[in-house]
């Protein structure tokens, strides 16, 4: 319906959750992100996609606060966000998932759970006070574990868990800070096709009110999720649009020389 | 359609077994230990010499406050010796010009140990590792070269000499050091207690999300620092409660308590015992007060090489430290699974 240029510029009625300008990050000389424009409308679930070393990672990193960009700005709702820290943007109610799964070993899911709804609720440097004040949040930190499958593994150490469970309790992590953007980086690496088809379902659930933007080498599962797809390549856009449209791209089909079709 | 596939979602497997009879077991475990601890504590200066009763309990409180920052926060602190030696001097300079009673004396000195962690957390705390080690030995060095030329104060390398104990004019306790243990026991249990309110707080499990995972921690919002910073000034604190009790039992105050080597005999008794349990540092102070009190008392001269001998055989045998090694023992007979809370120096490190 749109034409795909029409998601970078003046987003029109439409509100714009999650934007950036002139993005870039250089390290020692090399840069890592060139100059990205992106626009991320409220609502949508975007892919960013790209071969390895084009630079997605890093694109999280910035809108996340883990790296500072070198020059650019980022916009969450209209405001600037700039240079904020990692834990500022989560009250911002942008909301992250790691690549590499980052969970707490010797904490239970129950426990990585009400830690998640602290931060947020607020009460973390109470020193004095008694930690079965965490025990406030079970009644949510329970509701979440059941929705993303884990509930019969609360009190199980997480150090423990197999690999697709852990990748279930990093979503329920992010879905614990209720965020208005979620940033998943690769969702489903490393997951066979079942736990895959899982959580594309879970991500399209999570999805319904909320802003996602996601990034995934399985084409499988950017073209069952995304609304729009931004192609990166060599730190730069090299392509935006719908899946479709993206799919046909020459450059973006140059640039995988077909490797979209097998993964 | 898009409701969750219950059936076969990844979390099927059963829940571990194990609930009620263990924890209670574990829960009635932990009172015996603490009440072991207490007894422990109370028939001490009938055991052992009263000064060296005394020695022991200082520095357990000095280990448990190290072990606040190391085994909980994962940050290896190597200038500890400034807040228990500034606030040495402190006690003893309030207990001497101003005749303050010793237990307030050693409450400034636990003050002044906080307003100085302040600004060096502040400053140190952006480091991890044997960076943060570096920094804070390297402010702990500036105290003592501080200490060292304001003579006019603290003595230089003299010392603080004759700082006296008041105690409400109780001349038993102001006296004799089998009475001044028992006074002084109370402050040193309250520091100790203080520790374990901290680590069993909100607080304390953010601290050891921020030991173990810091990326992710920010991630759930927690601004790390802050909580690095706030842990520092604690453990600071507490390390200065144990270091004005010290002084105010010597009777003097000497430059011994601001070097490095105090800093490092910290680390190695509360390592030798065992990080992230607070009892393993207990256990430190024990063993090599001790140790030291009986090779100095046999006019042995290289009391440093058999400390540290000892502390290389544990740290190569017994990773975990004394109490790290036991309690997995233990754990092991009765079938559970070890202590999770109780890390190695290194696997603290590994968070980011």
């Amino acid at each position: 319906m749109n034409d795909p240029q029409d998601t970078v510029g003046p987003p029109g009625s439409r509100t714009v959750a999650l934007s950036a300008r002139g993005l870039s990050k250089e390290f020692r000389g090399f840069r890592a992100v060139k100059d990205v424009d992106l626009d991320v409308v409220e609502g949508e679930v975007h892919a960013l996609v790209g071969p390895n070393g084009a630079g997605k990672t890093t694109l999280f990193n910035l809108l996340t606060g883990y790296l500072k960009p070198t020059s650019g700005t980022i916009t969450v709702h209209g405001k600037d966000i700039t240079g904020k820290e990692p834990e500022q943007i989560a009250h911002e109610g942008v909301a992250r998932s790691f690549q590499i799964t980052s969970l707490f070993d010797n904490l239970t899911p129950r426990e990585h759970l009400e830690l998640a709804l602290q931060g947020m609720a607020g009460g973390g440097m109470r020193f004095w006070r008694s930690d079965s004040l965490l025990r406030r949040h079970r009644g949510r930190a329970d509701e979440l574990l059941e929705h993303v499958g884990l509930a019969g593994l609360a009190e199980r150490p997480a150090g423990e868990l197999a690999y697709g469970q852990k990748r279930a309790l990093e979503m329920a992590l992010v879905l614990a800070l209720d965020p208005q953007v979620m940033l998943l980086d690769e969702p489903t690496a490393g997951m066979g096709r079942e736990d895959v088809d899982r959580t594309i379902e879970l991500v399209r659930q999570v999805a319904a009110g909320r802003t996602v933007v996601f990034v995934d080498h399985n084409m499988h599962v950017v073209g069952s999720l995304a609304d729009h797809v931004t192609v990166l390549m060599s730190g730069e856009v090299l392509a935006r649009g719908t899946y479709e449209q993206v799919r046909n791209d020459e450059r973006v089909v140059a640039a995988y020389l077909g490797e979209d079709t097998h993964a | 359609m898009s409701t969750t596939t219950e059936t076969d979602s990844p979390g099927t497997a059963p829940a571990p077994a194990g609930g009620g009879p263990a924890l209670l077991g574990r829960t009635r475990g932990r009172w015996l230990l603490l009440a072991a601890g207490l007894v422990l504590a109370l028939v001490l200066p009938w055991v052992i010499y009263p000064p060296v009763a005394m020695d022991i309990a200082a520095w357990a409180l000095f280990a448990v406050a190290l072990d606040l920052l190391l085994g909980y926060a994962g940050l290896l602190s190597f200038g500890h010796a400034a807040f228990w030696g500034g606030s040495a001097y402190v006690a003893g300079l309030t207990a001497l010009h101003w005749g303050l009673p010793f237990p307030l004396a050693a409450l400034a000195g636990a003050g002044f140990a906080m307003l100085l962690a302040w600004p060096i957390g502040v400053l140190s705390v952006r480091r991890s590792g044997i960076y943060f080690a570096m920094v804070t030995l390297a402010f702990a060095q500036m105290l003592y070269f501080i200490v060292n030329q304001w003579r006019g104060l603290t003595g230089g390398e003299n010392g603080l000499q004759g700082v006296p104990v008041h105690f409400f004019g109780l001349e038993a306790v102001e006296t004799d050091a089998f009475f001044f243990y028992y006074a002084a026991l109370p402050l040193i249990l309250l520091g100790m207690w203080f520790a374990w309110r901290v680590v069993h707080s909100p607080f304390g499990r953010v601290l050891v999300a921020t030991r173990d995972n810091p990326a992710r921690a920010r991630a759930l919002g927690y601004d790390v620092e802050r909580y690095r910073i706030l842990v520092f000034v604690i453990s600071a604190g507490l390390a200065g409660l144990a270091g004005g009790v010290f002084a105010i039992s010597h009777g003097f105050v000497s430059l011994q308590e601001v070097a490095w080597q105090t800093s490092g005999k910290v680390v190695l008794l509360t390592v030798l015992g065992g990080i992230g349990t607070l009892w393993g540092g207990i256990v430190g102070a024990i063993v090599i007060v001790i140790l030291e009190d009986q090779l100095a008392s046999s006019g042995f001269e290289g009391i440093g090489i058999i400390t540290g001998s000892v502390f290389i055989a544990v740290v190569l045998l017994f990773r975990r430290g004394i109490w790290g090694t036991v309690s997995d023992a233990l754990a092991r007979r009765r079938g559970e699974r070890p202590a999770a809370e109780a890390v190695s120096a290194a696997d603290g490190e590994e968070g980011l």
